[in-house]
C-alpha cells in the first residue's frame, strides 16, 4: 500500500475546518468513556478545565480579589502619604520588589505601588457591584418581558429601547456630573442605571427561545405552575447567555469607571482610583511615563482577566462555536 | 487486509467506457477522525468500483461510513480532524489522493459531482440560484456572466423547474424542497460529469416528491451515461434504480450483491435484519422486526466482526476474527457473480 | 421595503421622544445648578439668579420646559448656551469635525477588523488564531484613554511621526492617529466577530458544496464565505455608533480636537443644559437613523429577511 499521508493535503485540508463529516460524524455518537451524555454545564466545565485562558484568568482574578480585600498584606505604606521633598516623581526601582519605590512616586511624592494596590478595591467593587445590579435588574426585566410577552414585553422593550438610544458613557457622565462627592456606590448606581439594557435584551431573547422548547410545553401540559416553569425550566436553560454577557461586561464596567474617573466625573478624592491616577500621570507622561504606565497596566490587567474569563466561559457554554 | 475484489467479476455494465480501467475505483480506503474522545475509525478498508452508466447503491445506518467514503472521494473531508491513513481512490486509473490540489479541484464539479442531502443548507442562502448554477460555467469554462446565466436557465429547464427564466434570480429559500433538490441536481449536472455521488438525495423530501426527484436523477443518468453512487439508508429507493448494492457497517462493506439478488437472498445477518425490518403489508398486525442494540461506537469498534454484539448468529469466532469479504457461491459451489459477504457464516445465512 | 421603512420611521418617534425626555430630565432634575455654576465661588445676587432663570425658563415645571424645548427644536431652534451663543452654531462647528473623525475611524475599524478576523477565522485553533485572540483581548482590556495617551506618547512625542494635536481636522494625516485610537476598541470587536462568523460559516453545508463544485479557494472564501459572514459585522458596526460617540469624548480630549465630544464634555462639566440636550438630541437622531439604515442594508445583504 503506498504511503498516502502526504496526499492528505487536498483542498479539503487547505480550506481547513470546512464542514464536519455530516451524517456520519463519528464524534457525534461517541460519548465519553462512560458513554453518558454530558450535560451543558458538565460539558462546559470539561471544556473550561482544558482551556489555559480559563486558568490564567482565574489565577489573576483570585490574586486581584485578595489584593482588593487585604491591600495591607501587600504594602504597609499609606497611599495618601506624599513626601514632596524626597520622593517628588521618584523613578521606579524595578528590582525593589514590593517596596514602596518599586513603581516610583507621583507628583505628590506618593508611592505609586501603594496606590496601585489600594486602588484595586474600588475597581473590583465597581465592577462586581454594577454587574450584580445589572444582572438582577436587566435579568429580571428581560425574563418578564420574554416570558409573558404581550403588553409587558412591549412596555419593557420600549423602555429598553429608550435607554439604549442614549450612549452609555454620555448618560453616566451627565448623571455623575450632578454629584459633587462621588463615592463608590454613586458610581455603581450611575453605571447600573444606564447599563442594564443589554442584559435585558439578551435575557429576553434567550427566555423566548427557552419557553418555546418542547420540555416547557411538556411541563405546562403536566400542569406545572407559572413560577415553577419559570424558575425550574425556563431560567436554568436561558441563563447561560446572560452569564456570558455579564462576565464580559464586568471588565467593561471597570474600564468605564476608570474612564469616568479620568474625565473627572468618576470616583473622586479621597477614594483611590486607577483612573484618577492615570489622569494625573498623563500630565507628566513625557518625562515620567511610569506615573501613567503602572496604574494603567494594573487596570488593563484587571479588565483583561475578567474579559478573558468571560471569553472562556462563552466558548465553553456555546457548543455552536466548537 | 485480504479483501476480495468483489466487483471484478461483474460483467461490463451497459455502455461502459474506458476499457479495463473502471471509472472510479476505491481501494482499501481507511478514514479516521481524531476527536476529543479518541480516534474514531469511520472507514476501515472499503473497496468498490463504479463504471460509466452504472449505479452503485451504498446502504447503511448513519455512522456506517457511507457518507465519509463519499466525502473522501470528493476530497471534501474535513482534514483535520479527518485523516486518510491508507488507501487509494482511482479516477480512471489515477490516484486522486496523490494528485496536486489544483488537479484535484479541476476534477471536482466537472468530472465528479455531488448532490447533497439537504439542499436548503447546501445551497448558499445569500446568492441567487442562477448565480450558483452559473458559477460552475464561469469557473470551469470561463464563461461570461451573461452566458453563464443563459446556461443556468437552460439547466433549470432541464431539471424541469417551471418558469426557469423568471426564477433564475430567486434565492434558495424561495423554492420548495423538491425544486431546491432539482437545483442541486442541476448544479451537479452542469458540466456533464462522468460520475455523480448522491448523498441521500431524497431523504429530506416528502414521499411524493421523492419518487419524482429519483426518477429525474435516473433519467438524467441514462441520458448522460454517468456513473452514480447513491448513498442511502432507504432500501425502497435502492430497489428501483441501483444495479448493485454495497452494504456498509462500522466502516466496512459487509455485503455486496446485484440489487435483486440481495433482496431475494441476503448473505449477511445484518442485511437480513435490515430487510426484515421493512414494514410489509402482508405482516399487518405483527410486531415489526428490529435489529437489537445500537450501531457501535467508532472509537471502540468491537473486536472480530463489528456486528457481533447485535448478531443473532454470533459465535466465538465472530468475537475474535475479522471476517473478510468471502465470495458467495451457490450451495453447489457455483459462482454467483458480484456477490460477497463478510460473515463467517455466510453459507448458513444465504442457504438457511 | 418602502412601507417597512415608513413604519420604522414612525416607530422611531416614541423612542426619540423617550430618549430625549430622559436626557432632558437627567439634565434638569438632577442636582447641580447651571446658573450658580457661572458664578463659581462668588455669592450671586438672588434677584439676578431669578432673572436668569426666568429668561431661560428654568422656573417652569420640567415637563413644560421639555415641551417648550421640543417645540422650538422642531423649528430648528436649539436655544442658546449660558454665554448667549446659539447651540446650533456650536454644533455646526463641531459636528463636521467629529463626522470626519468617525468616518475615518469606521473605515479603519472595518478594514483592519475584518482583515484580522478573517485571517484568524480561516486558521481557527492555530497559532495565528490564538495570536489574534490575545491581541484583541489586550486591545479590549486597555481603556481607550490609556491607549490614546500611549499612542500619543509613542507616535507624536517620542517618534514625532504625527502631530500630537489636531489643528486642522480636514487634514487626514493629522486625524489619522486619533481616528486609529478611536477605532481600536471597535476594531477588536469586529475582528472577534468576523473570526467567529468565519469559523462558524466555514463549517456550513454550503461551504462544502462550494468546495464540491471545484471552485478555487479564493472564490470560496471571497464570495461564498465573505457574503455570509459580513452580515453580522454590518449590524455590529451600525449598533456601535453610540460607542464611538463615547470614545470621541475621550479621543477628542486627548488630541485636542474641537469636535462634538469635546463640546459635550465641556458642556457637561459646566452643567450647560441646553448644549448637552441639543447635542444629545442630534446624536440620538443620528443613532436611530443609522439603525434604520442598517436594518434596510441587512435586507439587501440577506435575502431571507423579508419586510412586510
Amino acid at each position: 500500500m503506498p504511503d498516502v499521508t502526504k496526499a492528505q493535503t487536498t483542498d479539503a485540508a487547505t480550506v481547513d475546518a470546512v464542514a464536519p463529516p455530516a451524517v456520519d460524524t463519528p464524534a457525534k455518537e461517541s460519548g465519553k468513556k462512560s458513554d453518558k451524555p454530558r450535560s451543558l454545564w458538565g460539558d462546559a466545565w470539561y471544556d473550561l478545565r482544558h482551556r489555559p485562558m480559563f486558568w490564567i484568568s482565574s489565577v489573576l482574578l483570585v490574586l486581584l480579589l485578595v489584593i482588593a480585600a487585604f491591600p495591607g498584606w501587600f504594602t504597609s505604606v499609606d497611599p495618601r502619604d506624599g513626601d514632596l521633598v524626597h520622593h517628588y516623581l521618584g523613578k521606579p526601582q524595578l528590582g525593589h520588589f514590593f517596596q514602596p519605590d518599586w513603581f516610583g512616586y507621583d507628583q505628590q511624592g506618593r508611592s505609586i505601588y501603594s496606590r496601585v494596590i489600594h486602588g484595586t478595591r474600588a475597581s473590583i467593587l465597581v465592577g462586581v457591584g454594577v454587574t450584580a445590579l445589572v444582572t438582577l435588574l436587566g435579568g429580571l426585566l428581560g425574563m418578564l418581558a420574554g416570558y409573558f410577552g404581550g403588553w409587558i414585553d412591549s412596555l419593557i422593550s420600549r423602555i429598553v429601547d429608550i435607554f439604549f438610544g442614549l450612549p452609555f458613557l454620555l448618560g453616566t457622565m451627565v448623571v455623575l456630573n450632578a454629584f459633587t462627592e462621588r463615592k463608590v456606590y454613586v458610581v455603581i448606581l450611575a453605571l447600573a442605571c444606564l447599563g442594564w439594557t443589554s442584559i435585558a435584551r439578551v435575557t429576553r431573547s434567550s427566555v423566548i427561545t427557552a419557553k418555546q422548547a418542547d420540555y416547557v410545553t411538556a411541563a405546562r401540559a403536566l400542569g406545572a405552575g407559572t413560577t415553577r416553569i419559570l424558575f425550574r425550566h425556563v431560567m436554568p436553560n436561558a441563563i447561560a447567555p446572560t452569564i456570558v454577557v455579564a462576565t464580559i461586561a464586568l471588565g467593561g464596567y471597570i474600564s468605564a469607571e476608570a474612564t469616568l474617573s479620568f474625565l473627572g466625573l468618576g470616583l473622586s478624592d479621597p477614594t483611590i482610583s486607577w483612573g484618577i491616577d492615570i489622569s494625573e500621570g498623563s500630565k507628566v507622561i513625557r518625562d515620567n511615563p511610569h506615573t501613567l504606565l503602572f496604574p494603567a497596566g494594573m487596570l488593563s490587567l484587571t479588565v483583561f482577566a475578567f474579559i478573558m474569563l468571560g471569553d472562556a466561559v462563552r466558548d465553553a457554554l456555546d457548543p455552536k462555536l466548537r | 487486509m485480504t479483501t476480495i475484489e468483489e466487483t471484478r467479476n461483474v460483467p461490463e455494465p451497459r455502455g461502459a467506457a474506458g476499457g479495463d480501467v473502471p471509472l472510479l475505483e476505491v481501494r482499501d480506503l481507511h478514514v479516521e477522525f481524531h476527536t476529543r474522545d479518541g480516534v474514531a475509525k469511520a472507514v476501515n478498508g472499503v473497496n468498490y468500483t463504479v463504471s460509466s452508466g452504472e449505479t452503485l447503491a451504498v446502504l447503511g445506518e448513519s455512522g456506517s461510513g457511507k457518507s465519509v467514503t463519499a466525502q473522501a472521494i470528493m476530497g471534501i473531508l474535513d482534514m483535520p480532524p479527518g485523516r486518510i491513513p491508507k488507501g487509494q481512490i482511482l479516477y480512471r486509473g489515477e490516484d486522486m489522493l496523490t494528485m496536486s490540489n489544483d488537479a484535484r479541484r479541476k476534477i471536482r464539479g466537472s468530472k465528479i459531482a455531488m448532490i447533497f442531502q439537504d439542499a436548503l443548507s447546501a445551497l448558499n442562502p445569500v446568492l441567487s440560484v442562477g448565480y450558483q448554477l452559473g458559477e460552475m460555467f464561469r469557473v470551469h469554462q470561463g464563461l461570461s456572466k451573461k452566458d453563464a446565466k443563459a446556461k443556468a436557465i437552460e439547466l433549470m429547464d432541464r431539471v424541469k423547474i417551471p418558469a426557469a427564466k423568471e426564477r433564475v434570480g430567486d434565492y434558495p429559500h424561495q423554492f420548495s424542497g423538491g425544486m431546491r433538490q432539482r437545483i442541486m441536481i442541476a448544479m451537479a449536472l452542469a458540466l456533464e460529469p462522468d460520475l455523480i455521488i448522491a448523498d441521500e438525495p431524497t431523504t429530506a423530501l416528502d414521499v411524493t416528491v421523492q419518487a419524482q426527484v429519483m426518477d429525474l436523477l435516473a433519467d438524467l443518468q441514462r441520458e448522460y451515461n454517468m456513473g452514480l453512487i447513491l448513498i442511502t439508508h432507504d432500501l425502497g429507493v435502492v430497489a428501483d434504480v441501483a444495479d448493485k448494492i454495497a452494504v456498509m457497517y462500522a466502516g466496512r462493506i459487509v455485503e455486496t450483491a446485484p440489487v435483486h439478488e440481495l433482496y431475494k437472498r441476503p448473505a449477511h445477518p445484518y442485511t437480513k435484519g435490515l430487510l426484515e425490518s421493512i414494514p410489509r403489508l402482508d405482516q399487518k398486525g405483527q410486531d415489526l422486526y428490529a435489529i437489537k442494540g445500537l450501531p457501535p461506537n467508532l472509537t471502540r469498534i468491537p473486536s472480530g466482526c463489528a456486528f457481533n454484539p447485535r448478531c443473532p448468529k454470533a459465535q466465538d469466532i465472530c468475537r475474535t476474527d475479522v471476517p473478510s469479504l468471502h465470495p458467495v457461491t451457490e450451495r453447489d459451489g457455483g459462482g454467483l457473480v458480484g456477490r460477497g459477504s463478510a460473515c463467517h457464516f455466510w453459507k448458513e445465512t444465504i442457504h438457511g | 421595503m418602502g412601507r417597512y421603512a415608513a413604519r420604522r420611521l414612525l416607530q422611531m418617534i416614541p423612542i426619540f421622544i423617550g430618549t430625549t425626555l430622559l436626557i432632558f430630565l437627567m439634565v434638569h432634575i438632577l442636582p447641580g445648578d447651571p446658573v450658580r455654576a457661572i458664578y463659581g465661588d462668588k455669592a450671586p445676587d438672588p434677584a439676578q439668579i431669578a432673572q436668569i432663570k426666568r429668561e431661560y425658563g428654568f422656573d417652569k415645571p420640567v415637563l413644560e420646559q421639555y415641551v417648550h424645548y421640543m417645540w422650538n427644536l422642531l423649528q430648528g431652534d436649539f436655544g442658546k448656551n449660558l454665554a448667549g451663543r446659539p447651540v446650533v452654531d456650536l454644533m455646526s462647528e463641531a459636528f463636521p469635525v467629529t463626522l470626519r473623525l468617525t468616518l475615518l475611524a469606521i473605515t479603519i475599524e472595518i478594514i483592519i477588523g475584518v482583515g484580522l478576523g478573517a485571517w484568524a477565522g480561516l486558521r481557527a485553533g492555530k497559532a495565528a488564531d490564538t495570536g489574534v485572540l490575545v491581541f484583541t483581548l489586550t486591545v479590549i482590556s486597555i481603556p481607550v484613554f490609556v491607549l490614546g495617551f500611549i499612542a500619543r506618547f509613542i507616535f507624536a512625542d517620542e517618534l514625532g511621526w504625527l502631530p500630537p494635536n489636531v489643528q486642522d481636522s480636514t487634514d487626514f494625516s493629522q486625524l489619522f492617529l486619533p481616528a486609529f485610537v478611536l477605532a481600536m476598541l471597535s476594531m477588536a470587536y469586529v475582528a472577534r466577530l468576523t473570526r467567529t462568523t468565519f469559523a462558524e460559516n466555514l463549517r456550513a453545508d454550503y461551504m462544502r458544496t462550494a468546495l464540491a463544485k471545484g471552485l478555487p479557494r479564493r472564490r470560496i472564501i471571497g464570495v461564498h464565505l465573505l457574503r455570509n459572514s459580513l452580515i453580522p459585522v454590518v449590524t455590529f458596526v451600525g449598533t456601535d455608533v453610540g460607542g464611538f460617540i463615547g470614545g470621541a469624548v475621550i479621543t477628542e480630549g486627548i488630541f485636542n480636537i474641537q469636535g462634538v465630544g469635546n463640546l459635550l464634555y465641556r458642556a457637561i462639566q459646566t452643567s450647560e443644559g441646553s448644549t448637552v440636550t441639543g447635542v444629545v438630541t442630534v446624536l440620538v437622531l443620528v443613532i436611530l437613523l443609522i439603525n434604520l439604515l442598517i436594518d434596510l442594508l441587512y435586507a439587501v445583504l440577506d435575502p431571507r429577511i423579508r419586510y412586510a
